[in-house]
């Protein structure tokens, strides 16, 4: 470390910290919080919460499904709207499609996105980069701070009118029109659409404050070629937002004027096109996919490096192929719709640009594979976490090339197969990717170590629950169970049991997660600056557990020798 | 070579910062243009490459007739809030490039007035493209008075160059499809 005279004159980091160096406590310490690592803090703890509802949305989802016919909906119903018989059925069923869409909603906007680029990339972006704290505090505050009155609309959305004489608004997260204009008269949709305008600025904003942190804010030496492989997936995370977000903005808020100012944007009646909102939404869409993933790909390098005492493999091509897939990322959305007429030249082009995503996508698999080979390795908990993710986002992988096919995805689009396709990049890759991190960084987080037992019981039961869970869809969906549905014949029934059984095993994995991290905080084991040992090489694990409020007092000086 | 990357001078961050902020900030303004200028841009594509079903309007068809026959379908929808019954012409089988005409028949069932207006599209609709109207009740409004029928032609034919269209050459038949709307609850 260089402890020159020219760094000390710069100690004092930027602004903020000069005139604040008491430590705030109490509600003041959070509400009125501008550090990066206890906002971050916060993210994490309204990730989890979000989590809770949205997963307990989607077991009263397998719930129902877990034998043919209407099981608990029509009930449900009975006691939200005081109906009974055949209106209390019909109530059941788009009350079903409600808790569809709220837990679509919920975990990308309010779960996965608040995790990685709110809880991780906060409070270890600015670590990693050796930067004494985000580049604007107060806009970091703001950022969380939109997030809760977001998640609030989401889930008010679903007590008021949404169709005539229903409650809360049951058009998927993609809320197509006309189902979302016209089949929706209520102040539903119109609550769903500024939730997401709201949790749109607060994503925005934290994009713009975590680019310009790692763009302006990193240390001296480190170059951007030096930067750990962590900070790099959030910059092109951020960037992905800074595109996608704004055009989600516009086409929700066309939707809007839509509903209620009188605008034909969508609507052919005046001239407009129904079609017009499936692009802007994809063309935000697909991006979006990529903004939950690519964090966690730079989670896991850093898991993979660690645990097996070697430096990442291919380190310049895992930061481009994540360059790549953003990019790339971009000019594929219309592979969501091939089945709204697209020419088939049309269709061809969008065949090959989102089969090319499977090149940059492979580079990371292999590097993380040859990162593992011939390592000293150790399965740690974060590790299994993480070699997990691998796995399970490779199988989401494949089935995603198989639905790349205009031809394939003819029979499969909207059935089980996708379902379980996005579940297996998502649900299990991004949120194994997020367990891996928490982990990961538990103990430089909090400064106790977790019980290893718990974290590696935990990751088994729910490596079992999820995979129960999923991979009997890609056989409902083979057969052609279309998604979005209350019911369905006898002939699916087996393995939509399977598939109900597999949640109740992830729900106990929930279980022994929520006692892993009560035992830790309460058994207080001590961990150490860095429990991981020499493989740990990333800035965070210079500094103490938990680090201080404010860190690099002294800028940390990255020599050209240092490994990522 | 490092420090030209990763300067850290105290006194320019905060407005280094800003700058990039800045910038940022009007990539986000300039995406939500994007958006909603990819309205006018979308219909501009569709009316010029046929795209979703958009047909193309025509005054004559100098290209002749060929041998390979079309049947057109036609198809009818009314909006609710539109009292009328409308019938479409029974389907034609012709020669492509034959200029043809049919009527649609249409009834105002209300006790007043009303003033409608049709919007099209045509399946498979690639073959959008192709399909001329030389003369359509749709071009314009149509006023009805109470309990009035009266005959809407279409004189349309379609293009021969389909013929060079291997996305299209199994085709068989087309529909046209119309959609009533009441004049009054129109945006425009």
């Amino acid at each position: 470390m260089a402890n020159t005279a020219n760094l000390e004159a710069h100690a004092t980091g930027h602004d903020h910290a000069s005139h604040d160096h008491h430590t705030p406590t109490g509600w003041r310490r959070w509400v009125y919080s501008t550090n990066h690592k206890d906002i971050g803090i916060m993210y994490l703890v309204f990730s989890i919460i979000a989590g809770v509802i949205g997963g307990l949305l989607s077991g009263a989802m397998r719930l129902e499904l877990q034998e043919p016919g209407i099981q608990i909906f029509h009930g449900l119903a009975a006691m939200a709207y005081g109906l009974e018989g055949d209106s209390a059925i019909d109530a059941g069923k788009h009350m079903f499609n409600v808790f569809v869409s709220a837990h679509a909603l919920i975990m990308v906007f309010f779960t996965v996105m608040p995790a990685t680029m709110g809880g991780f990339a906060n409070y270890f972006a600015p670590l990693m980069v050796g930067a004494p704290d985000t580049a604007f505090p107060r806009i970091n505050n703001v950022a969380f701070w939109l997030l809760p009155p977001a998640l609030i609309l989401t889930v008010l959305s679903m007590f008021f009118e949404g169709p005539a004489g229903a409650l809360g608004f049951g058009g998927g997260w993609t809320a197509y029109p006309p189902l979302s204009t016209t089949g929706h008269p209520g102040p539903a949709t119109d609550f769903v659409i500024f939730s997401l305008h709201v949790a749109g600025v607060s994503s925005i904003l934290g994009a713009i404050n975590l680019i310009t942190t790692i763009l302006n804010m990193r240390a001296p030496g480190m170059t951007l070629h030096k930067m750990p492989l962590f900070a790099w997936s959030v910059l092109v995370t951020a960037f992905l937002l800074l595109l996608a977000l704004p055009v989600l903005a516009g086409a929700i808020t066309m939707m809007l004027t839509d509903r209620n100012f009188g605008t034909t944007f969508f609507n052919p009646e005046g001239g407009g096109d129904p079609v017009l909102y499936q692009h802007l939404f994809w063309f935000f869409g697909h991006p979006e996919v990529y903004i939950m993933i690519l964090p966690g790909f730079g989670i896991v390098s850093h898991i993979v490096s660690t645990f097996s005492r070697k430096p990442i493999f291919g380190y310049m091509a895992m930061a481009y192929a994540m360059v790549a897939i953003g990019f790339v990322g971009f000019v594929v959305w219309a592979h969501h719709m091939y089945t709204t007429g697209l020419s088939l030249d049309v269709q061809r082009y969008f065949v090959a640009a989102t089969m090319v995503i499977a090149v940059p996508t492979g580079v990371k698999i292999f590097s993380w594979i040859a990162t593992m080979w011939g390592g000293s390795i150790t399965f740690r908990t974060p590790m299994l976490w993480a070699i997990g993710f691998i796995f399970l986002f490779t199988v989401g992988g494949v089935t995603g090339v198989v639905l790349a096919n205009a031809g394939a995805d003819r029979a499969l689009h909207d059935t089980y197969y996708v379902v379980a396709h996005f579940h297996y990049v998502l649900s299990l890759g991004a949120v194994f990717s997020i367990f891996a991190g928490w982990y990961y960084w538990y103990p430089k987080m909090f400064g106790y170590m977790y019980n290893e037992f718990l974290g590696k019981l935990h990751f088994w039961v729910m490596f079992a629950g999820v995979n129960l869970i999923f991979f009997p869809q890609h056989f409902l969906g083979l057969a052609g169970m279309p998604r979005r549905y209350i019911d369905y014949p006898d002939a699916f029934a087996l393995w939509n049991r399977v598939s109900s059984i597999g949640y109740y095993v992830t729900f106990v994995a929930m279980i022994i997660f929520f006692y892993a991290t009560w035992e830790a905080s309460r058994k207080k084991r001590p961990a150490g600056d860095n429990p991981w040992g020499d493989g740990a090489t990333t800035l965070e694990w210079t500094l103490s557990s938990p680090p201080p409020f404010h860190q690099f007092s002294t800028l940390p000086k990255i020599d050209s020798k240092d490994a990522h | 070579m490092a420090d030209a990357t990763a300067p850290f001078h105290h006194q320019h961050q905060g407005a280094r910062n800003k700058r990039l902020a800045l910038v940022l900030a009007m990539v986000v303004a300039g995406m939500v243009g994007l958006a909603f200028a990819s309205v006018p841009l979308y219909q501009l594509f569709c009316q010029v490459t046929g795209f979703g079903g958009t047909t193309q309007v025509a005054s004559d068809n100098p290209k002749g007739v060929i041998a390979r026959e079309m049947k057109v379908r036609f198809d009818v929808n009314v909006d609710q809030a539109l009292d009328w019954t409308v019938t479409p012409a029974a389907s034609i089988t012709d020669q492509i490039g034959r200029v043809d005409t049919v009527n649609y028949i249409a009834t105002n069932n209300s006790d007043k007035p009303v003033t409608g207006q049709a919007i099209f599209n045509v399946v498979p609709e690639k073959a959008g493209y192709y399909f001329n109207k030389i003369e359509c009740f749709c071009f314009t409004e149509q006023t009805l008075q109470p309990g009035e029928t009266v005959e809407m032609p279409i004189v349309f034919f379609v293009d021969p160059d389909i013929d060079d269209n291997r996305e299209l050459n199994t085709i068989k038949e087309i529909t046209l499809s119309y959609t009533f709307y009441a004049s009054d609850s129109e945006g425009s």
